[in-house]
């Protein structure tokens, strides 16, 4: 069996995530109430038998290492393989690259060290349950250079707009890579290509001055290359901004797009935080809400997902709102559209109120 | 490498037989507790909190999963590299072997795994009990009075105390007496079925007690009169929390309803003193827009549509709309059909209760009803009282 290396890539990620990004990068964002968005690609690199996954991080990694640890929640302390948290400590005079090609230059040991034939590049922010070895199989089959991955989506939000578009002919081969508004085939920031070829091109490129791997190594050579777009067809959201991030969130609420999300015989896998289990109060009132462990429950809570260890107290009205970590609701609070990051805490009666198209957001570790 | 200054001993061979068919496949203390927990759990995370790093567990009755649940130890982070968990099921040497018979004798034959830490104490623990105990204090006064052993005690309701094995001590805790199951008790002090030994009097008894034919090689009948006749110190720590020995069904049913206090006495969300269990890793849960929830413990990965009402929900459990359950415990992963009602019921992992069916009585006194078979299915027809 052929095998595959993973690597997040951290760089030239979109991020209108405001509040959320204050203290960490987009990877490292929680999400569906015990995740952080990261999760979803490691897991699914993980569940597709990848054990060597590198993470191109650049800025604001300290909570995303943190979340990572050694690996050890997705099985990746390993003797052989595991993961490999590379942020920029470069220290190469004779360094000439820029933009994520330093990234490939820099950390062209990993590439070297590792047995696999193939790599697999991911970004963060494409939540999905996706089988890396169906790729593979069809990348092999049509005998590609490099297979990108795309989703149709029903429906162009504001957040696809920032994504690239496939045109696609009938062969599944790749004609352009654009912008273009109307198009639904949104690139998933997911490609395969062998290791050998892409010591190649990230070699040509840094030898080129270019300064973005995908844009200058593969979208600028469509004409010359054998692309090859991989259709995935399961449950997919893009989260590069707060909207987007809200409404991904809020999809999580239908069961059929959870069932398919989180699958028993493709786990999603977290870091484990020993929290006791839920408790609800005799005087709670809970419906159509996700609730991770270790939160008390007291007051009333609808259409929202509470993160791990969140206090809700009597009388308090949360609704169409999402609760991170240790966010403490004291008795009578009105919370509405509203999205908390960790640790914050809203006082007695006081009322909080967002759009429904535009939630408003409080920083980690806010009191109102 | 330095010695140990002190190892815990964690028995956890035992059937539980007054559990009934919850013990039919696994050993007492793997039974669930809780939403989440394992009730070797307890005494487990209790090492941990304590910074005791090294502790062997003594497996004997149906061990397989027992074995699986702990494995290297790492959720309890006892996955060490000089010390962490052993888990230690009887075996066979030259000179013959056989199962452990008694709890003195399965210390008594794990003397080299002891030996090879040469610590300056032993802990011994049972694996039946919930309680969140700081052995560490316990071990600080053991130490400080200079005794040879300390035996960690409860005060009781004096009309309980005839239940326990009761110490009778003089005024600066020294244990005179020991009476196990008193009919007329001359304290309340209960023994908890912890204990701390100096390790080299304990191998000494250990040792005489192995060569007694008429011995039962047991703690409370055997090792601690032995003691106490040959005037040994042995002093009584008294334990100020809450302790809760779940070796019936009812008592149980009964600690996992404590949990649904308004403020229950043994706090589960005290960051300081985490319970640490193997996560099962499942996505958070859900209540439903038709689900009324009050008073409950419900873990990840379970779907509410119906009625959850002063019950304690596992992990993985699915209860469908228009079903009712009260007054229950739901072990992990069961799945509850439509229109079933459930009522002072323990349900075991993994049962399936089809649409309709009724368990359980719920007049306030009745007996727990438990459904304890491992994966039985309990059709639409089924209805039962206790």
């Amino acid at each position: 069996m052929d095998q595959i290396a993973g690597i997040i890539n951290l760089d030239h990620e979109q991020d209108l995530l405001d509040e959320l990004t204050y203290f960490r990068c987009g990877a490292a964002v929680p999400f569906a109430g015990r995740y952080r968005m990261i999760d979803f690609t490691i897991s699914n690199m993980t569940n597709s038998r990848i054990e060597s996954v590198a993470v191109f991080a650049r800025r604001k990694y300290r909570s995303l290492m943190d979340h990572l640890e050694q690996g050890k929640a997705w099985d990746l302390d390993r003797k052989r393989g595991g993961l490999f948290i590379l942020p920029p400590d470069w220290n190469d005079p004779t360094d000439i690259s820029r933009g994520d090609l330093q990234h490939f230059h820099n950390n062209i040991d990993f590439l070297r060290r590792t047995l696999a034939d193939y790599i697999l590049v991911s970004g963060s922010q494409h939540i999905c349950n996706i089988n890396f070895q169906d790729v593979l199989k069809e990348h092999k089959d049509v005998n590609a250079d490099v297979t990108v991955i795309y989703t149709k989506v029903d429906e162009l939000y504001p957040e696809h707009q920032m994504a690239h578009k496939l045109d696609v002919d009938e062969e599944g081969r790749v004609t352009s890579i654009n912008n273009d508004q109307g198009n639904t085939n949104v690139y998933m920031d997911m490609y395969l290509i062998k290791k050998d070829y892409l010591y190649e091109l990230v070699e040509e490129c840094i030898a080129h001055g270019c300064s973005h791997f995908f844009l200058d190594g593969i979208k600028a050579k469509i004409p010359d290359l054998h692309v090859h777009a991989f259709e995935y067809e399961g449950v997919h959201a893009l989260v590069n901004s707060v909207e987007s991030y809200y409404r991904a969130s809020t999809k999580l609420l239908d069961v059929e797009e959870r069932d398919e999300l989180f699958r028993d015989d493709a786990p999603v896998l977290t870091k484990v935080k020993n929290e006791a289990p839920a408790k609800y109060a005799t005087s709670s009132n809970v419906n159509n809400t996700l609730v991770a462990n270790g939160c008390i429950i007291e007051g009333h809570v609808e259409d929202s997902i509470l993160f791990r260890g969140v206090k809700v107290g009597e009388g308090a009205v949360i609704k169409n709102s999402i609760i991170m970590q240790r966010c403490e609701i004291e008795s009578n609070a009105v919370l509405e559209n509203v999205i908390l990051d960790k640790d914050c805490s809203i006082s007695e009666s006081r009322t909080l109120i967002g759009a429904p198209e535009k939630p408003f957001v409080l920083p980690k570790r806010k009191t109102m | 490498m330095k010695n140990k200054e002190c190892v815990a001993m964690l028995l956890a061979g035992g059937q539980g037989t007054r559990l009934k068919s919850l013990t039919k496949k696994i050993a007492k203390p793997a039974v669930y507790f809780g939403g989440k927990y394992r009730i070797i759990d307890f005494p487990l995370s209790n090492c941990t909190n304590s910074r005791i790093d090294t502790v062997g567990v003594l497996t004997q009755y149906e061990p397989l999963v027992l074995n699986d649940y702990i494995g290297i130890g790492a959720p309890w982070d006892l996955d060490r590299k000089y010390g962490g968990v052993s888990v230690l099921p009887p075996f066979m040497q030259a000179e013959g072997g056989g199962w452990y018979e008694g709890t003195a004798n399965a210390i008594y034959r794990n003397l080299e795994f002891l030996n090879q830490y040469d610590p300056e104490h032993v802990l011994v623990l049972s694996g039946d009990h919930i309680y969140k105990m700081d052995y560490s204090d316990m071990l600080d006064y053991h130490e400080a009075s200079g005794a040879d052993a300390t035996i960690s005690v409860l005060e009781v309701p004096w009309e309980d105390a005839s239940r326990f094995g009761i110490m009778n001590t003089e005024e600066n805790g020294r244990i005179d007496e020991f009476d196990e199951k008193p009919e007329f008790p001359k304290s309340n002090l209960a023994s908890m079925g912890v204990y701390i030994f100096r390790w080299d009097v304990l191998k000494q008894y250990l040792i005489e007690d192995a060569e007694k034919e008429d011995s039962s090689h047991d703690f409370g009948k055997d090792i601690i009169p032995a003691l106490l006749k040959d005037e040994k110190k042995l002093m009584a720590y008294t334990f100020d929390g809450y302790w809760k020995d779940v070796g019936t069904v009812d008592s149980l049913w009964e600690a996992n309803m404590d949990l649904l206090q308004p403020k229950p006495e043994l706090n589960l969300n005290d960051h300081t003193w985490r319970i640490y269990s193997k996560n099962p890793n499942q996505p958070p849960q859900y209540i439903a827009p038709s689900a009324t929830v009050r008073n409950a413990l419900i873990n990840e990965g379970c779907r509410i549509y119906g009625t959850i009402d002063t019950s304690v929900i596992f992990y993985g459990v699915h209860v469908d709309e228009s079903s009712i359950v009260k007054d229950s415990v739901i072990m992990p992963d069961v799945k509850i059909g439509k229109n079933v009602k459930i009522n002072r019921a323990i349900i075991a992992k993994g049962s399936v209760i089809e649409d309709g069916a009724v368990i359980g009585d719920p007049a306030p006194d009745s007996e727990i009803t438990l459904v304890a078979e491992e994966g039985s299915v309990m059709a639409s027809s089924y209805a039962a009282n206790s």
